[in-house]
């Protein structure tokens, strides 16, 4: 059984068609990258995997739980799916630990003192344990990020979703997040990630999926899709991106 | 012009001046009076401002949920209650309300005048809070909701700590507006600060020295109220945002 399996997934907002038809799927341990340009419907893609974003159309089971189903209990499912966000979404008004236990708390159940312990040591580990006391708002872009994936971790997530992790990012703090994602690749975390970054995709992804205009063009082994997308559309896209 | 303050210390039945100005039981002098008119001021302002902020919080909280039939409510509460002069629905509570329910008829007019200011302005703060609520990026509904929260929970825990933090200044005006608009109360009879004045004057013939104590008290609650706020502001603050200090 897949970690995340979507099946001919279908969205509109209103008249206008943002999925049409997407099917993929993320085999546990596998990382994949989902590329392609501005507007074609990576984000919303990766949303509907915990129904942060609602579809008209197909099925998302993760774990073999289904998504769309009005009997999923969401909170409980999204507990254990880890998303990190294009603009970090930290929450400003506490403390960096309390950003990383107040849901341990709140909806895991976990003690004070365990989701504290739990908490920092996450921190150790994105190299954040000198910020414990500060403030998001005191944080660099990348530190913020870091966190926020510290965030996740502490959850115990089966699965790590990252929405264009590094879009928001000076050039400078790209690769101290990055950094921090090819290691939990390498760990073998089950991660979908909706990125730009190519370099992170030829380092540790598995598979590639290519979207333009709300279809999933490519999906391809990583040397595949390097060697020799099939779709003009692909072809275009890497060439222009990857000239820089 | 010729001051005459001592008209506070005058006897509200016989005119006499009473020495240290303060009347004995049953006895009142006008500022005894002054005194009781500003509690009741108070009063209203004070009981007003909490209706206010319970339903005004709760009616704007439900104009953000995702859920049509919640949205439509906190809708309609809001623009029935900001599209009818004040005074009106003060005088519907009054003596309207009672009318078709009949239970109200024994709730003292002063209960009946703070629904009807409260009311009024919780109509304006669920306006504040709505837009304090949507102020704050999408993104950080959809951490809380990614997180596992419940949607209560991420009103709980991450949206509305930092909506009331932003809606702190126009909180602010909104109550010093209710120790204004309390005036209102006098239109039923509660023996309020505007009352007072009007019948004090009346009998003393000395409107200009009521009126400025009048005047005095109103602008020292609002004052008060304004400073209130502002101590809170100040507690509240998050370091390392805008304004935040450190």
């Amino acid at each position: 059984m897949p970690m995340i399996e979507m099946k001919n997934v279908s969205k509109w907002y209103g008249a206008f068609q943002v999925l049409a038809d997407c099917s993929t799927q993320v085999e546990k341990g596998e990382v994949i990258v989902v590329c392609g340009p501005s507007g074609s419907g990576k984000s919303t893609l990766i949303k509907c995997v915990n129904g942060l974003e609602p579809f008209q159309q197909g099925e998302v089971r993760v774990n073999g739980i289904s998504v769309g189903d009005p009997k999923t209990d969401l909170p409980k499912l999204r507990a254990h799916v880890g998303m990190v966000f294009q603009h970090f979404e930290l929450f400003p008004h506490m403390s960096i630990t309390e950003n990383l236990v107040i849901a341990q708390i709140k909806v895991l159940g976990r003690g004070k003192d365990e989701a504290r312990e739990r908490g920092l040591k996450l921190l150790d580990r994105v190299g954040l344990r000198a910020q414990a006391d500060k403030f998001p708002g005191q944080l660099s872009g990348g530190q913020q990020q870091r966190v926020a994936i510290a965030r996740a971790l502490a959850m115990d997530p089966i699965c790590m979703l990252f929405d264009e992790p590094t879009s928001a990012l000076d050039p400078e703090m790209i690769n101290e997040v990055l950094d921090v994602m090819v290691e939990l690749a390498q760990e073998g975390m089950t991660m979908m990630v909706v990125t730009h970054e190519m370099g992170f995709a030829r380092k540790v992804a598995h598979r590639v999926v290519f979207m333009d205009q709300g279809r999933i063009v490519e999906d391809d082994l990583k040397d595949a899709f390097f060697g020799s997308p099939r779709s003009e559309r692909a072809q275009q896209f890497l060439s222009k991106i990857l000239h820089h | 012009m010729n001051w005459d303050w001592q008209v506070f210390c005058k006897d509200t039945i016989d005119g006499e001046i009473v020495p240290r100005c303060f009347g004995g039981p049953g006895d009142l002098t006008y500022l005894d009076w002054l005194l009781s008119a500003w509690g009741w001021t108070l009063s209203v302002s004070l009981l007003a401002l909490l209706v206010a902020l319970v339903f005004g919080s709760v009616m704007g909280i439900l104009r953000t949920t995702p859920h049509r039939g919640l949205v439509f409510l906190g809708n309609a509460w809001t623009e029935f209650f900001r599209n009818i002069p004040l005074l009106v629905q003060i005088f519907l509570w009054y003596h309207v309300v009672p009318a078709l329910i009949l239970p109200l008829r024994d709730v003292p007019s002063f209960l009946l005048v703070v629904m009807g200011l409260g009311l009024f302005t919780s109509a304006r703060i669920s306006e504040q809070v709505r837009a304090g609520i949507q102020s704050l990026p999408r993104g950080q509904r959809m951490a809380g909701l990614a997180l596992g929260f419940t949607l209560p929970q991420t009103y709980r825990h991450v949206l509305l700590p930092m909506a009331f933090r932003i809606v702190i200044p126009p909180l602010t005006s909104e109550s010093m507006n209710i120790v204004k608009n309390s005036a209102v109360a006098f239109a039923v009879s509660i023996s309020e600060l505007t009352l007072f004045a009007l019948q004090a004057q009346e009998e003393t013939a000395r409107g200009i020295e009521i009126y400025l104590a009048v005047t005095g008290l109103y602008f020292l609650s609002a004052f008060a109220l304004n400073r209130v706020f502002h101590f809170v502001e100040q507690r509240v603050r998050v370091p390392g945002m805008i304004g935040g200090g450190q």
